[in-house]
């Protein structure tokens, strides 16, 4: 009774107090080619909301934040969905701060992959870019120390990943069923996570060191039957320990970047990384536009069969930052298999149109991709996407 | 007596040897603004910019800045950005420094990713707007050479006008010239000559308040661009000095939790 209490009295104080922020989106997907599977949409169109709940209380020491976030699309089932991407209770003490909930944590600085990253789940049906993530559930604990952050965290409850469903493009074929998700661990979905990760800076030079222990958010698959007898793929988590490094120096107009792991799981250990440079050209000839230059490579250790479609690849790309009132941008690159024809051409362009509005155009494409390359059952997914977001 | 003259002679005849040099005379006055803006420890304040361009259509940014003294160094300041609204919590944590280059990290936080950024370009534009991250970071004497050019007035109030000159070769001017209230050692007005010695835009002060009966700060910085035509209205609101901060509130986590 008491606790009911509590929340009529607590609860609507907080809202009142809190503010409220966000946005609401429309989104439309174009594909140039026909799909492989003729139940496979040409265009599709979303409309995607994410209101964002902010309240700083007890002298700015504490806050409480709620991002829920969903989407309906027009022709997939498993993209029309919902997530709660934060709700997250944080403390700041002295020298240390403590979260707790639900939330959101990126490692790493390289570009084109993000492999150090890994505290959170890939809501992979947002975007095949893989840059958008689940909720995670998490205790976290960091302490700021001379000699840098040390951060601890439980992970409590798994996230498993998003996959297109059988209308949706940029898919496997045959398709991920994730009804039919399998765990290495008996606690499946239960198994207690860890991480631990020491972030510090001399000078120029920014670096962290991470290890983590629990369920791999990259599941293998395997070819299973569902229960309308249709041939699947069948996710399945495996335990693994990740050990990683990301470490950047900034000199001047150049940033140089290199993330590294170690990963040891019962099919195998492996060894991956990504390094590269950032060349800023300030004011191109005598605008207020600065020219990005980016290169990276991309390294992973494992055979043919188990491979990645990035284990020897080149990424170059440049962005174009106009520094005008509009916050214009434009991100336009390839990633380019140095064993086969194989290229991944991809754009991204910004600009905002007032104070609340913003368009952002993406455009990706597959250039001969071989039969064997990973990347393959995307090969006839090239698409382009234009989204307009209301922000208030 | 006789040691009164001598006492006299080598006070005086010194100074009568050796006048200020314009460069020394500028270099003393440089010196004079910082010491009387050094000890006010920290503060916070809001900031509004409006952007205005040659056919009068604006465009509205609202941050929010904490800045730290540091001793022998130069600032530490939080900036964080609540409009436009699609930058909402994008904070920028800056560690300036007397020589070389400041440190500087990006909070994004649709990404949660905190980035180290290329602190060299100092000359682009902040967020769109006329003011340059040199104009508005922190400013120490050792970023500049001096030149004394002559005592005038500005607006009626007695001023110093000095030329001071980058000595950060990526700076975007060759020079600038400060009219100084020879009373409080304050800035009025500012004219930023651009790579080609061309005057490139106009920095006005307004308003000016004393805190802690001590430090002064402009309500308004108006900036004017006479080369496009485009300017910038930054106004300074609800300063509170000896906020109370300290070196943990400008930290990587305190950059992802000012939002």
């Amino acid at each position: 009774m008491k606790f009911i209490y509590w929340i009529f009295l607590f609860v609507p104080s907080i809202v009142l107090a809190g503010e409220w922020s966000g946005y609401v989106e429309g989104q439309g997907r174009y594909f140039i080619q026909d799909a492989l599977d003729n139940s496979q949409s040409d265009s599709t169109l979303s409309i995607a909301a994410q209101p964002e709940f902010f309240h700083r209380w007890g002298n700015d020491k504490q806050s409480l934040l709620f991002i829920p976030f969903a989407r309906w699309d027009s022709q997939d089932d498993e993209r029309s969905h919902a997530d709660i991407r934060e709700l997250i209770w944080t403390y700041a003490g002295k020298g240390w701060e403590s979260r707790i909930g639900i939330g959101k944590v990126f490692w790493g600085v390289t570009e084109a992959l993000h492999l150090v990253d890994i505290i959170n789940q890939t809501d992979l049906v947002e975007n095949p870019d893989g840059e958008q993530k689940l909720g995670q559930p998490m205790i976290k604990l960091s302490l700021e120390r001379d000699w840098g952050f040390l951060d601890f965290y439980l992970l409590p409850g798994f996230r498993e990943r998003t996959f297109p469903g059988e209308n949706g493009r940029l898919r496997t074929h045959p398709r991920v069923d994730v009804d039919l998700a399998t765990y290495q661990s008996d606690r499946e979905e239960r198994h207690i996570d860890l991480a631990v990760r020491w972030s510090h800076y001399i000078g120029d030079w920014d670096f962290g060191l991470s290890h983590f222990v629990g369920t791999s958010r990259d599941p293998l698959f395997m070819p299973a039957l569902n229960s309308s007898g249709e041939t699947v793929l069948a996710p399945h988590y495996e335990l693994i320990q990740q050990t990683g490094l990301d470490l950047q120096a900034t000199k001047g107009d150049w940033l140089w970047k290199l993330e590294a792991i170690h990963r040891n799981a019962d099919s195998g250990s492996h060894n991956a990384a990504t390094g590269g440079f950032e060349y800023t050209i300030v004011g191109i000839s005598e605008s207020a536009m600065d020219l990005g230059l980016l290169t990276e490579y991309l390294y992973d250790d494992r055979e043919e069969e188990t491979a990645p479609p990035f284990e020897n690849d080149l990424f170059l790309a440049f962005r174009l930052t106009a520094n005008d009132v509009d916050g214009s941008e434009l991100l336009a690159g390839v990633i380019k298999d140095l064993d086969s024809s194989a290229a991944l051409f991809n754009l991204e362009a910004s600009r905002r149109i007032g104070n609340h509005w913003k368009v952002s155009a993406q455009a990706r494409l597959w250039f001969s991709i071989p039969q064997d390359d990973p990347l393959y059952p995307f090969h006839r997914d090239d698409y382009f996407e234009i989204s307009l977001q209301r922000f208030f | 007596m006789k040691l009164f003259l001598t006492t006299l002679l080598l006070v005086t005849i010194p100074l009568a040897a050796h006048a200020l040099t314009p460069e020394e005379r500028g270099l003393v006055i440089a010196q004079e603004i910082e010491r009387r803006d050094t000890g006010f420890h920290d503060f916070k304040a809001t900031m509004t910019m409006l952007l205005k361009n040659k056919h009068g259509e604006e465009s509205l940014r609202d941050m929010r800045n904490q800045t730290l003294e540091v001793e022998n160094d130069g600032d530490k300041t939080l900036v964080v950005f609540d409009q436009p609204r699609d930058v909402k919590g994008t904070a920028l944590l800056s560690f300036s420094h007397k020589t070389g280059d400041d440190d500087q990290w990006l909070y994004l936080p649709a990404l949660k990713r905190v980035k180290r950024i290329a602190s060299r370009n100092k000359s682009g534009p902040f967020m769109g707007s006329e003011f340059a991250y040199e104009d508005i970071s922190s400013q120490e004497v050792e970023k500049y050479t001096y030149k004394f050019i002559e005592e005038n007035d500005f607006e009626g109030i007695p001023t110093y006008l000095l030329e001071r000159y980058p000595v950060d070769s990526n700076s975007g001017y060759t020079r600038q010239q400060v009219w100084v209230d020879k009373e409080q050692y304050i800035p009025l007005k500012i004219d930023y000559y651009d790579r080609k010695n061309a005057l490139l835009k106009t920095l006005v002060f307004r308003g000016y308040q004393q805190y802690l009966d001590q430090y002064w700060r402009a309500d308004q910085m108006f900036m004017e661009n006479h080369q496009t035509g485009k300017s910038t209205l930054l106004s300074w609101k609800k300063y509170v000095f000896q906020a109370g901060l300290t070196d943990g509130d400008f930290n990587k986590n305190s950059l992802k939790r000012a939002r």
